[in-house]
């Protein structure tokens, strides 16, 4: 197991009567894109904010590599990037002013900026257009070059506050695509927040689900697949009616049996064979063209915690 | 020191390609006023530093600070640049110092620019082949001292009023009222002197109480600025 690059343990933070952080324990180990997955207002931006020492915790501590978030954070934002919830970009500037001047921040020597940022530029394809203002461009490029920025100074953790908010499916899937590979490139610590269940699918080893400042639950998104969805079948053919559904739903293992059109989808309560529902479904007079076993995605399993806490 | 320069690059960028044309271009007005129009408006006697005139080159760097001072916290969060200048390594008081040292800096810089212009354009528009300075030697060095505890004092203000508004037009409106009260507070406490007493100091004694009571300002007013100048509260608001 590595080493913890963040710990939090018993963390709260209020303001006033309202509790946006209540008891977070977490554990993020070094090397891995950890997902903070939660609704807006959960808690998320606030948890970064207490991470990065830019907010005191009401109780509860927490450290980030080693240094303590209330006595320690000049450290802590020595060693680490940021893209919080707006890109923070200079607009007037150029993208390598932008740079530059976070370089600088960090102390990087003047050759070591230049080759950094042809580096990054040229990875994230923005080298071209690396001396016009910033405010002309797109939101993508934008978002592109803060991830190059919180990359800039080679920090060992970064936080990403919902790098793909409002962006469309292509500009989020490229950015996911950039993220992914600068990542894996820099071998960097990734502390990502976001809502998007995908990029969390697609990017993080480890997610932790938090709702109204509780955190409901943490692990790597396969475990928690197994841990909190059901395994799923979904059928495809013809003759599908009430009397299918019916039989269906009488078996002990079936928890939901549901029909759209020609798709039938069936929750399993446990790995069961599925052999004996589909002679079942032949049996009842219908045809089959296709049977797909499938797991719940991670989708299910947020929208199954969210439910249980509702309830 | 590192970080101030970093803070002053990054400040002075800011100043000058914030609207690229339009910015040089009024910055260029400035100077132009106070090194070509004034001394040709009031003649060779430029030279001799005369308060009138003075005053309107206190004036002109005034109205720029306050024109642009507001934009220092105000605009940063306006524009969503200063959360992640915080959530960096810069130390507070660095980036509040740079943002007063980057202001005052280019309008006393200004000042300076304009009056060395207006020697030499005294000289061409009303010498008679000798070449003059400005006279007394002294005067001249209480007035540009004057210039920059003034621009300081406005600079001090307005990053004090700026941290605590949500917008750069806030921050300016409440830094022109503050001024306007500012100017009658002073009135008045020159109304409550004794006029013999007034008229018993000379021109560069004046001058020097307002140097020190106004530096006096600056020291509480900046202190203050340092004080407020905190990153939580800063992400809070």
């Amino acid at each position: 197991m590595s080493r913890s690059i963040i710990r939090a343990e018993h963390l709260s933070r209020s303001f006033g009567a309202v509790k946006a952080i209540d008891d977070l324990s977490l554990d993020v180990p070094a090397g891995i894109v950890f997902g903070f997955l939660g609704p807006n207002g959960a808690g998320k931006t606030t948890t970064i904010h207490l991470l990065l020492g830019l907010l005191e915790p009401t109780a509860g501590r927490a450290s980030v590599l080693g240094f303590d978030t209330r006595t320690q954070a000049d450290e802590i934002r020595a060693r680490t990037g940021a893209l919080l919830e707006f890109a923070g970009l200079y607009e007037h500037m150029s993208a390598e002013d932008n740079l530059d001047f976070y370089g600088r921040i960090y102390h990087m020597p003047a050759a070591d900026r230049r080759v950094r940022r042809k580096e990054l530029l040229t990875h994230l394809d923005l080298w071209d257009r690396r001396k016009d203002q910033v405010g002309k461009w797109s939101r993508g490029m934008k978002q592109k070059l803060a991830v190059a920025r919180a990359l800039f100074h080679h920090p060992c953790l970064i936080f990403l506050d919902e790098p793909t908010a409002g962006f469309d499916p292509l500009a989020a899937t490229a950015l996911h695509n950039d993220l992914a590979s600068l990542v894996a490139r820099e071998g960097v610590t990734v502390f990502l927040t976001t809502h998007n269940l995908t990029e969390a699918e697609k990017l993080c080893a480890q997610v932790g689900v938090i709702r109204q400042g509780k955190l409901l639950i943490v692990g790597n998104p396969d475990e928690l697949r197994l841990r909190e969805g059901s395994p799923q079948a979904e059928i495809v053919g013809q003759g599908f009616n009430e009397q299918t559904l019916a039989l269906l739903r009488a078996r002990p293992e079936v928890a939901h049996a549901e029909l759209q059109g020609d798709h039938l989808t069936i929750e399993l309560r446990v790995e069961s064979r599925i052999a004996p529902l589909v002679s079942l479904i032949v049996q009842s007079g219908a045809e089959i063209e296709e049977v797909r076993r499938g797991k719940a995605s991670l989708e299910d399993v947020f929208l199954t915690l969210m439910g249980e806490e509702d309830k | 020191m590192t970080d101030l320069w970093t803070m002053l690059w990054k400040e002075w960028k800011d100043l000058i390609f914030r609207d690229r044309r339009g910015g040089l271009l009024r910055h260029l007005l400035f100077i132009g006023i106070l090194g070509i129009v004034l001394p040709w408006l009031v003649g060779l006697q430029w030279l001799e530093l005369p308060a009138g005139a003075m005053l309107v080159v206190l004036y002109i760097p005034f109205l720029f600070i306050i024109s642009f001072v507001g934009d220092a916290i105000a605009g940063e969060r306006e524009r969503h640049t200063l959360e992640t200048l915080l959530a960096s390594r810069m130390p507070d008081r660095v980036i509040l110092l740079g943002k007063v040292i980057a202001t005052v800096g280019y309008a006393w810089g200004m000042a300076v620019a304009g009056l060395l212009l207006g020697v030499v354009w005294a000289n061409l528009l009303n010498g008679n082949g000798g070449w003059m300075f400005y006279h007394p030697f002294d005067l001249l060095l209480e007035w540009l001292a004057l210039i920059l505890v003034v621009i300081l004092l406005a600079a001090s203000t307005g990053v004090l009023i700026s941290l605590r508004v949500a917008t750069v037009r806030q921050a300016q409106q409440t830094l022109q009222i503050g001024t306007l009260v500012l100017v009658i507070a002073a009135l008045l406490v020159l109304r409550a002197l004794p006029e013999n007493f007034i008229a018993s100091l000379s021109y560069s004694q004046i001058m020097l109480i307002a140097i020190a009571v106004i530096a006096t300002l600056d020291a509480i007013l900046l202190g203050l600025a340092l004080e407020s100048f905190q990153r939580s509260r800063l992400i809070l608001s």
